[in-house]
């Protein structure tokens, strides 16, 4: 059909297109669009084909060891991941949780009754290997995803393993291996696929009767919120129209006390909109780029507080100019051993308004 | 006095101005109970007099009406002031909200659809619940392209002018995160129906069915089982769809309600797989592949998946089963008065069109069948009401749907029983709302 759309006179392309009506059922079955869109090269499909599968079908060859993982951890992941995976400041959990019983068997203990561990870590659910390389692959580092070499990919997944100690501390990982490493992952028989809930014609695992009358029902409340969680969300009023048949509840205030209708209402207050993202306002850039996941106004979380930043370089002379490239280029050693990642998304605009801020006192 | 509830109109009961103080709030109050007692006594004409007794205000009538408004006596706004409307400044409580807590980093998280304010089935594009996992993009749409490889005759790609040129179709549809309600597996812990539903929304979506473009490239039936489909962002979102399904009713969407899809939920393409948990309806679409096996993507495999009481994860668990919830009255609302109220919700299922909702005011013992107040649509939500007049004694309502499979939404110790308390995902349980005394509405679990 291709070559129909280079014939240029449409005198031509009637008889064509009709001597093919006569001759050929396949070509009269083709829709008139289906030649809409355009083949893709081989080198498009190489540079947007990255998913590697279970089977490990995807993987490009290469080979990275525990050690040259180790490196780039330090410099691109422990910031958020914790030093040996064990984060809980920004990122849930990679590493923990896991035996060498486990190893053996191939299910997590600590997912079974009783289990002990605290929180569900990665390594304690993935089944599969090829999902940790291609997620690493696809879209880590977390503010410069696809950015690691295939090599620092099989590294880091080395690394993550040892601490684990699914891998010893000096394996390399690579192609060739990764499949036997597979067999070692410790929660490998422990999914299980269950085809009612991903078929759209399945039938649902739990089942209700649609009682009218009388139904057995317990006469205890076994759950409600607490008081004072009443305004962990914020004051609900004013997340309610000012109208209606109903207002949201003034959760800044405890619950009134008499029956209804006998304390006065408060008065309708529709909050102001909040200032839209963009443009140079250096909290809102904060917030816009999670500088705010690791420094607090006034606390450390993970790095330091953007108060300590403004202590430290207060009177220097340069300390816009030394800020911008602490920004956007990182660092370490300053306030500890945890690096601070270099921040690449950020524009040198967005970059001096926040260093401005900070010379100023970050107020 | 012995009246009939229903006849009181305590709903059409205003808010108080603005001006008012306490104490002359308080004599409103009064006075318009005298006056509403005496109205019903005499059998007035209930409605009007109730309403206008609720205002302290002259005996000659309300000011509102009386003196003349700026608005009816001056001049408006000129056209096309705003090129793109907004929403009234009165209704800027609707918005959509993180909950605090739920996650560390704004760019991997979610925002809630106001469900409590909303009317209907649509959900405004505005007040679209968002679920990012590596922060949005607002893309070029000219450099957009969409890919398809794998197992297919001719791979190819596609500009977004080739798709718009393509066949079209305008479905209604839910999306709803595999994460709603999650929080609540084990006890209470939210406060309003944004938090413990708000990832839900539903929205005309209009696009190329992604049958037709598989099709097009000469789609591999027998060997080709799976899709994956990936976006263009950071995360590169990955999920995998079975064949049946994405030759079934998939869309390859560029429009929502309208217009193209906002920055949020994917322009200028997302993917729409109707029924199933929003994880896999990829934003910023860049990819289909066509495979012969599964691929266990990080958000199939780490995520997405259901802990169960043996310590073993369900894989693949995608199907929203049916849902319904309570919207008005719902948690952290108040009551203004006894009396009559439209109560009303919303339901929903993956696996079909919702053939019934009941409601029931007493904790579950009793139900009645609720009206069905607009269009009842397969995969969509489907709003319905039902009429109820508050006593001013503590009630619980609970709604609970069944669909077009005869599948009842189930209360949460059934799920319990079955699935344990670890899970996250896919919590489909009936909710309750208690009404106190002193008409709050509150969160409660009872079963």
């Amino acid at each position: 059909m291709k070559s129909l759309f280079k014939i240029s006179t449409p005198a031509a392309v009637v008889t064509l297109a009709l001597a093919l009506l006569g001759s050929s059922a396949a070509v009269a079955q083709t829709k008139p669009w289906h030649n809409i869109g355009r083949d893709a090269t081989p080198a498009e499909v190489k540079a947007w084909d990255i998913d590697v599968r279970p089977d490990f079908k995807g993987l490009p060859a290469g080979a990275g060891s525990v050690a040259k993982g180790e490196e780039v951890w330090e410099a691109k992941c422990a910031s958020c991941h914790g030093s040996f995976g064990e984060s809980n400041e920004v990122f849930t959990p990679i590493v923990g949780g896991t035996t060498k019983a486990d190893i053996e068997r191939g299910r997590v203990k600590n997912l079974e009754e009783g289990g002990s561990f605290p929180q569900k870590t990665t390594l304690m659910k993935v089944a599969t290997l090829s999902t940790i390389w291609d997620y690493i692959n696809r879209a880590m580092p977390w503010n410069a995803p696809k950015t690691l070499t295939t090599d620092e990919v099989y590294g880091v997944t080395a690394y993550i393993l040892s601490l684990a100690e699914i891998v010893p501390a000096d394996f390399t990982l690579s192609d060739k291996n990764i499949a036997e490493v597979q067999k070692r992952m410790p929660n490998r028989n422990g999914m299980v696929f269950y085809e009612p809930l991903w078929k759209a014609n399945g039938k649902g695992d739990v089942k209700n009767v649609a009682c009218m009358k009388d139904c057995p029902v317990e006469s205890t409340i076994r759950s409600f919120l607490p008081d004072f969680a009443r305004d962990a969300h914020g004051n609900i009023a004013e997340q309610n129209r000012i109208i209606g048949p109903v207002r949201g509840a003034d959760t800044s205030k405890p619950a009134p006390k008499g029956p209804v209708g006998s304390s006065a209402l408060p008065a309708p207050v529709v909050v102001a909109v909040a200032p839209a993202a963009g443009g140079s306002d250096p909290k809102v850039l904060l917030n816009a780029n999670s500088c705010t996941a690791c420094h607090g106004m006034k606390n450390k979380v993970v790095g330091p507080g953007f108060n300590e930043i403004a202590a430290k370089h207060k009177g220097r002379a340069d300390a816009e100019a030394y800020l911008v490239d602490k920004i956007k280029n990182g660092g370490s050693g300053v306030y500890g051993a945890v690096p601070m990642p270099a921040q690449p998304q950020l524009k040198d605009a967005e970059a001096k308004a926040i260093a401005q801020w900070i010379a100023a006192g970050a107020k | 006095m012995s009246k009939d509830l229903s006849e009181v109109i305590g709903r059409v009961l205003p808010a108080p101005e603005n001006h008012l103080s306490a104490e002359k709030l308080e004599e409103a109050r009064k006075a318009r109970r005298s006056f509403m007692g005496k109205a019903l006594a005499m059998g007035a004409g209930v409605a009007t007099t109730a309403t206008a007794a609720t205002r302290a205000m002259a005996a000659e009538g309300e000011d509102v009406i009386l003196k003349l408004p700026e608005h009816t006596v001056g001049l408006g706004q000129p056209v096309a002031m705003e090129g793109y409307g907004k929403p009234s400044k009165w209704e800027a409580n609707l918005q959509r909200r993180e909950s605090p807590g739920l996650t560390r980093v704004s760019q991997a998280s979610v925002s809630f659809t106001p469900l409590q304010g909303l009317f209907g089935i649509i959900t405004p594009s505005g007040l679209h619940f968002e679920r990012h996992h590596q922060g949005w993009w607002d893309i070029d749409p000219s450099k957009h392209r969409l890919m398809i490889n794998g197992l297919v005759k001719r791979e190819r790609v596609f500009t977004m002018d080739d798709l718009m040129r393509l066949p079209s179709v305008s479905r209604i549809h839910f999306i709803e995160c595999g994460a709603n309600s999650a929080p609540e597996w084990g006890n209470v812990a939210l406060p309003s129906v944004q938090y413990t539903h708000g990832m839900v929304s539903c929205s005309e979506f209009t696009g190329v069915l992604l049958s037709t473009l598989l099709e097009m490239c000469g789609v591999d039936k027998k060997k080709g089982k799976y899709v994956l489909a990936e976006g263009a962002d950071g995360s590169s979102m990955t999920r995998t769809i079975d064949m049946e399904r994405a030759m079934d009713d998939c869309i390859v969407a560029w429009a929502m309600n309208g217009e193209m899809l906002r920055p949020e939920n994917g322009y200028p393409l997302r993917l729409v797989v109707p029924g199933i948990q929003g994880v896999s309806w990829v934003k910023y679409l860049r990819r289909i592949e066509v495979g012969d096996q599964k691929y266990a993507t990080k958000d199939e495999a780490v995520h997405y998946i259901d802990h169960m009481p043996d310590g073993t994860h369900r894989q693949y668990t995608g199907i929203q089963e049916c849902k319904s919830v309570i919207t008005t009255p719902s948690g952290s609302q108040t009551l203004l008065d006894k009396g009559f109220y439209n109560i009303t919700g919303l339901a929903w299922s993956g696996r079909g069109a919702i053939k019934r909702v009941d409601v029931s005011v007493d904790g579950g013992r009793n139900w009645r069948t609720a009206r069905m107040e607009g269009p009842v649509l397969p995969k969509a939500l489907t709003r319905f009401n039902i009429d109820w007049v508050w006593d001013g004694k503590p009630a619980i309502l609970q709604s609970r749907a069944i669909d077009s499979t005869g599948y009842v939404q189930p209360k949460i110790n059934q799920l319990r029983a079955v699935r344990g308390t670890k899970s996250v995902y896919h919590q489909n349980a009936i909710q309750s709302w208690k009404v106190s005394e002193n008409g709050e509405v509150s969160n409660v679990q009872v079963f």
